[in-house]
């Protein structure tokens, strides 16, 4: 770069701009960093909440987690709504995306596929205790439409999809791939508008069916979306708790309690907010490291897209 | 978007019928001409694929459409799938008066409406300052910012939730239009310093040459351009914060303080209420956001993008 007439030096313009982030740091440190702070300090404390005295217990309240059945239950129930939000909805929205973009889109027109990337992205933008009222009322055991619909099928005794433990984790996995199919496709059919149809075209020319276009451009190229999708939903996954919330609340029987749901459980309903407080900070950390590392395969693809790739 | 229809669209002649049909057997061995894309029957085929997965997909809200409109003994008496035999709008009615939902409606309205304003407002200042003014430290800063966007609230609740009875916020709605301005500026800076990262130097200098201050580039120079950009993350704030349900559910305890969302799984344990009216009012529930997704939609698939790639 040559050098420009510029005033000041490049500290002092770093420095007198300053005044700008101000606002934005001391709110983010009222309403962030000094809440974290917090909840790790609770998370030291026997306590009870509001007026009742704290005791400091040092890290007892992580060694009682260790032996928390319910606690190690929780995580593993977050493995199954990694199932739920990331892989299944990954994959589906994959082929989804590239049916409507690489033969809908050209077989028909593109606005049938803007269409129907419409319908299957609705889900996304309810609010989600629209979909839970629907959800529960559809898989009630008595009323539900689903029952109904199977015992004028001659099912006599249909199952209680959201009140047993059997078919419970079953029922609220299904909810959640409803809700996450549509943001993936979403994702993945602007991705693949940025794909060079030269590509495509080429590959045609030599011949390539679909299947082998799919798997010789589409995934290859889609790539770095794909990454971060996958990145972003496991975050969504680890931290879900309004669907559970509005579908479950984590029962029957522990069958779908999430660590976020858990430690709401602590902190409101049983009041044992440093209980609470010690679950929520280990998913915090757990997060931060997924976050952490999101951060540092995006800046290395992006350098290596300066660089020209 | 490549639009290579050639044929006028389709209309939404029975895909389901072509499906009945055998699928035409030169598909393949068909030599490839000019109008290649629009010959065989698979591709109704195919079509008829991705529009029962799209019918799957709106089917919870068509049942609930039709079952919000039936008297509870039509309910009771026929199934969920048949449609309504005449148009019952007691449990409508019985549902807008309950939950009184002018003033829950109202105050998703405010809250929201604040924080989508005053979330992109700050956002604008801090990536001004990151990207424009490149402030020292700031790839951390803005890893930090990306960073909380993520973390999960429960994490921060209990002490928010102890700062706002200790600031009289207690139950009060400006609790979450505080709390959400920052979260969603967070997002905000992190999206917006990229833009402004790459914002053309030669405009500032010439700005800067004409004798205009910081403040003034910010205004006149800066915010012209970036204004499409903000009305994106406005549009996305707003929809955020409308639908967000942990916070509000924990800060807002009174019937008259609450949102939309929390008015209604307010009423999911309520025997008192009907499957007609449970779905009449997840409806009723539904038709803002459902209006806002109708008018914003190329705006949010945009954003939805530009907030997973950038």
């Amino acid at each position: 770069m040559v050098q420009t007439n510029r005033p000041a030096h490049p500290r002092a313009r770093g420095l007198a701009y300053l005044p700008y982030l101000l606002p934005g740091m001391v709110a983010f440190t009222v309403i962030i960093l000094v809440p974290l702070a917090l909840n790790l300090w609770y998370s030291l404390h026997r306590w009870k909440g509001g007026m009742s005295p704290m005791r400091f217990i040092g890290l007892d309240n992580y060694a009682e987690l260790a032996r928390d059945e319910k606690f190690w239950a929780s995580f593993s129930n977050s493995l199954s709504m990694i199932v739920a939000m990331v892989i299944i909805p990954t994959l589906i929205g994959l082929v989804l995306a590239a049916v409507l973009f690489d033969y809908v889109g050209k077989h028909f027109s593109s606005r049938t596929a803007a269409a129907l990337r419409a319908m299957y992205y609705l889900p996304q933008i309810l609010p989600i205790s629209v979909a839970g009222i629907v959800w529960n009322w559809i898989l009630n055991s008595q009323t539900g439409a689903v029952n109904t619909i199977l015992r004028g099928l001659g099912v006599a005794s249909p199952p209680n999809w959201l009140g047993s433990t059997s078919t419970a984790l079953g029922s609220v996995m299904l909810v959640l791939i409803w809700i996450q199919i549509g943001y993936p496709t979403v994702i993945f059919m602007s991705a693949l508008q940025r794909v060079d149809p030269e590509l495509y075209e080429a590959a045609e020319l030599d011949g390539a069916g679909w299947l082998a276009r799919f798997r010789a451009i589409t995934v290859p190229q889609i790539r770095p979306e794909t990454f971060v999708i996958v990145l972003t939903c496991t975050i969504a996954a680890l931290k879900v708790f309004a669907p559970i919330y509005v579908l479950t609340r984590g029962g029957p029987e522990s069958s779908t309690l999430v660590p976020s749901y858990y430690s709401y459980l602590n902190f409101f309903d049983k009041s044992k907010v440093g209980y609470g407080a010690a679950i929520s900070t280990v998913l915090t950390l757990v997060i931060i490291v997924i976050a952490g590392v999101i951060q540092v395969f995006q800046n290395r693809s992006a350098r290596r897209e300066e660089e020209g790739r | 978007m490549s639009n290579t229809t050639l044929a006028p669209a389709p209309a939404a002649a029975s895909a389901a019928a072509a499906v009945g049909r055998a699928p035409a057997p030169q598909n393949g061995a068909a030599p490839r001409r000019k109008d290649r894309f629009h010959r065989g029957a698979g591709r109704w085929i195919v079509l008829a694929i991705v529009g029962l997965f799209a019918l799957a997909m709106v089917a919870p809200f068509l049942l609930m459409v039709i079952n919000a409109f039936k008297s509870p003994a039509e309910y009771s008496g026929g199934s969920p799938l048949s449609l309504p035999k005449q148009i019952y709008t007691d449990g409508l009615a019985y549902f807008w008066q309950r939950v009184n939902f002018p003033v829950k409606l109202w105050n998703s309205i405010w809250t929201s409406a604040l924080v989508a304003v005053a979330g992109t407002l700050l956002s604008l200042l801090n990536a001004y300052a990151i990207g424009v003014g490149r402030v020292r430290g700031r790839a951390w800063i803005v890893a930090v910012f990306m960073i909380a966007n993520m973390l999960p609230q429960e994490g921060l609740i209990y002490p928010l939730f102890t700062m706002a009875q200790k600031t009289g916020l207690t139950d009060n709605p400006w609790s979450i239009v505080i709390i959400f301005t920052v979260i969603q500026s967070a997002f905000g800076t992190y999206l917006l310093s990229s833009v402004l990262g790459t914002f053309p130097r030669a405009l500032l200098e010439a700005a800067e040459l004409d004798g205009a201050g910081r403040w003034q580039i910010l205004w006149r120079v800066v915010y012209p351009i970036v204004r499409p950009t903000m009305a994106v993350l406005a549009i996305f704030f707003f929809i955020w914060t409308w639908n967000e349900f942990f916070i509000p559910l924990v800060m807002l305890t009174s019937n008259d303080n609450q949102t939309v969302p929390i008015a209604l799984s307010s009423l999911q344990g309520d025997r008192m209420l009907d499957v007609p009216t449970l779905n009449a009012g997840a409806l009723v529930s539904l038709i803002p956001t459902f209006l806002f997704f109708l008018f914003f939609q190329r705006t949010l698939t945009r954003g939805v993008t530009a907030g997973a790639v950038k």
